[in-house]
């Protein structure tokens, strides 16, 4: 029986989910130990940890003994290959086995693990080994020719691991080959003592100003995680779990990864990209019970049609939950005719390192609504010019109080950026919302120009920057539009230099550009050439101007800072 | 139609595919499920389509099975050429 939201916020202690994995102030902890040989240590050694599967069809799976020897296996040979604790060591891979297994070597040697989205061009890329100072990236052949690319510019970067290299290929500069299931297992290691404090998790993350910020985790994040993951996924023994997120982003660690096996429960994972059929074909043939997924994708479902659904024997589903951006009423409502059960959505983001604002097994699912604050949790929403509470009802800021213990420690490099995002005594989250009379938080939009794209935010100035490195290109700047699928796209306005013409082949042009240079996600799906771009007296381009229109809102009055 | 696939094909081994990459893709390849094109980046392939065809696609038919296969693709093309 579950228990329930009101049961489990009465005398809730973050101390006591670190008592259940056995940690006490002050001892070493280590997710990567505590995902692995704290299981297997458990008596599950046996238990299926990985189930998974590609788009070819091609199958593995792993027990907690093979994931705790799979493990010792990439720390031992990172150790030989000369990294160091607390160095960065970038995951640049598709959802590959050695994805999953590198994640908890790398942290179980002591470094700090920098899982990128394998889809990120190669100035996305530059930026984000840069700024981190990365010693090694492990990636795969077919994404190596953008490591390649950059390599001149990245001085600190001292190895290339290609994890499936073909032997008959000469492998180029500081470029090494790991066969990670051919080497002779290590059955003993000696993981690093890390501590609460020690950094484990760098994650890249945006925001309106400046190039994407290194959110800096810490090991204490695996309390949050763990006992987050049990609660509000209600993972259970006997559960297989499915979220669909990938490592590149935090969903795909805290719950694609530490949250689910540090809880010793088996994970199906599908290397794929999107096929309704194919999901549920999965979901059905691995006998999926708890699904994290994400509303894009619930809408890219929905318009496959309940039918489609119903041809699958998804019977064996419990519990779903969904994450990344708001989740429309409208899915909800889907939901439980294609699956007999809503999805509850959850809130959090990059920064909180774990859900923080959930809809909870068994409580009462409000559609729109993200749910109560999860205990130990202190949210509020606030003013965003004082950091005062607004009365009930009223739009404001979601805001946290310090003191869970996934909270990141700060921004790599940037710590003036995490002491701005505090006001008040609070953390300032960024996303505007409301609080109605039962303790419910309702979403409303971003308080910023970051936008959210199929549940991933992507920075303004990151791609504004890259289109002006297009011939073509005078100025632009990127803000979100509405889709139906996505929630927000990037719209780019643009304004041409001389002797550059507007047209549908040069729209192409550029989408291709950003694309290839950025990512996918960050490539524009529409762009407006105009003449000039709206600005502020001292040439500032006002974003919110373009926004506005986007979205149908009232700009407001602008006579004052707008020029002619 | 032939020569419509073998444009589909020229530009997805283009744009999507690296000058290096040594995958062998064809006419019946996976691009979608594959991961060769994301969802994000079938927008850029749609509107390849609709500039060297002159043709509008909705989106409601621009959907990842539709788009999954330079078959599927081309066959979509010569739905929306001839209507």
């Amino acid at each position: 029986m579950t228990r329930t939201y009101e049961d489990r916020s009465q005398n809730f202690d973050w101390n006591l989910a670190a008592a259940e994995l056995g940690h006490h102030a002050g001892d070493p902890i280590n997710i990567g130990w505590h995902c692995t040989d704290r299981i297997c240590a458990l008596g599950k050694a046996d238990k299926t940890a990985l189930l998974w599967e590609d788009f070819r069809g091609e199958q593995r799976t792993y027990s907690f003994d093979d994931l705790r020897r799979l493990t010792n296996t990439f720390a031992h040979w990172l150790e030989k290959l000369d990294v160091q604790p607390g160095e960065r060591v970038c995951l640049f891979m598709d959802r590959v086995p050695e994805l999953y297994l590198g994640f908890l070597g790398v942290l179980k040697m002591g470094a700090i693990v920098q899982p990128l989205f394998s889809a990120f061009g190669e100035d996305s890329l530059w930026t984000r080994l840069d700024n981190a100072g990365t010693c090694t990236i492990v990636t795969q052949k077919k994404h190596v020719r953008k490591v390649r690319k950059i390599l001149d510019r990245l001085p600190d970067l001292r190895h290339v691991v290609v994890v499936d290299a073909d032997a008959d290929k000469p492998l180029k500069e500081r470029e090494v080959a790991l066969d990670l299931h051919g080497l002779e297992p290590v059955d003993r290691y000696e993981v690093h003592p890390t501590t609460a404090e020690s950094p484990s998790v760098l994650h890249y993350t945006s925001g309106t100003t400046g190039q994407p910020k290194g959110a800096q985790h810490a090991h204490r994040s695996l309390i949050s995680q763990y006992i987050t993951a049990k609660w509000v996924l209600d993972l259970r023994e006997d559960d297989v779990y499915w979220c669909n997120a990938d490592p590149g982003w935090v969903t795909g660690t805290s719950y694609g990864i530490i949250g689910p096996w540090a809880n010793g429960i088996t994970q199906a994972v599908l290397d794929a990209g999107f096929n309704a059929e194919n999901w549920y074909r999965f979901m059905e043939k691995y006998g999926v019970t708890v699904w994290y997924s994400a509303p894009t994708a619930i809408r890219l479902l929905m318009k496959e049609g309940v039918e489609l659904a119903r041809r699958f024997d998804l019977s064996g589903l419990r519990h779903l939950c969904s994450v990344g951006e708001p989740l429309n009423a409208e899915a909800v409502v889907w939901s439980e005719k294609a699956y007999g059960k809503p999805f509850h959505d959850t809130y959090w983001q990059t920064e909180t390192g774990c859900m923080v604002i959930t809809n909870f097994p068994g409580m009462k699912v409000k559609p729109g609504s993200m749910g109560k604050p999860f205990p130990g949790i202190t949210a509020a929403v606030v003013d965003p010019e004082t950091g005062e509470p607004v009365p009930q009802g009223q739009v404001g800021v979601i805001a946290l109080k310090a003191g869970w213990p996934s909270q990141i420690q700060t921004y790599w490099n940037n710590d003036a950026g995490f002491r701005a995002k505090h006001l008040n005594g609070w953390y300032i989250c960024g996303d505007q919302a409301t609080v109605d009379q039962d303790g419910y938080y309702w979403f409303i939009g971003r308080d910023d120009d970051v936008i959210n794209t199929g549940g991933h935010l992507v920075g303004p100035f990151e791609i504004e920057s890259a289109l002006l490195e297009h011939a073509a290109v005078a100025e632009s700047a990127a803000v979100a539009t509405p889709d139906p699928v996505n929630m927000e796209v990037v719209k780019a306005f643009v304004t041409l230099k001389p002797g550059f013409e507007a047209s549908a082949d040069m729209e192409l042009e550029i989408m291709n550009f950003i694309r290839k240079k950025l990512s996918p996600l960050a490539m524009p799906q529409k762009i407006a050439f105009i003449d000039q771009l709206p600005k502020t007296r001292s040439g500032k381009i006002i974003r919110r101007v373009l926004r506005a229109q986007e979205f149908g809102e009232p700009v407001g009055d602008l006579s004052t800072i707008m020029n002619d | 139609m032939d020569e419509m696939k073998e444009s589909i094909l020229e530009y997805v081994i283009h744009e999507y595919l690296d000058d290096d990459e040594d995958e062998d893709i064809g006419y019946d390849t996976e691009l979608i499920s594959g991961g060769i094109v994301d969802s994000f980046s079938m927008v850029s392939l749609k509107r390849f389509l609709e500039n060297k065809y002159d043709i509008q696609i909705p989106d409601a038919d621009a959907s990842p099975v539709a788009f999954d296969t330079v078959n599927s693709i081309a066959a979509l093309v010569q739905r929306f050429k001839q209507a």
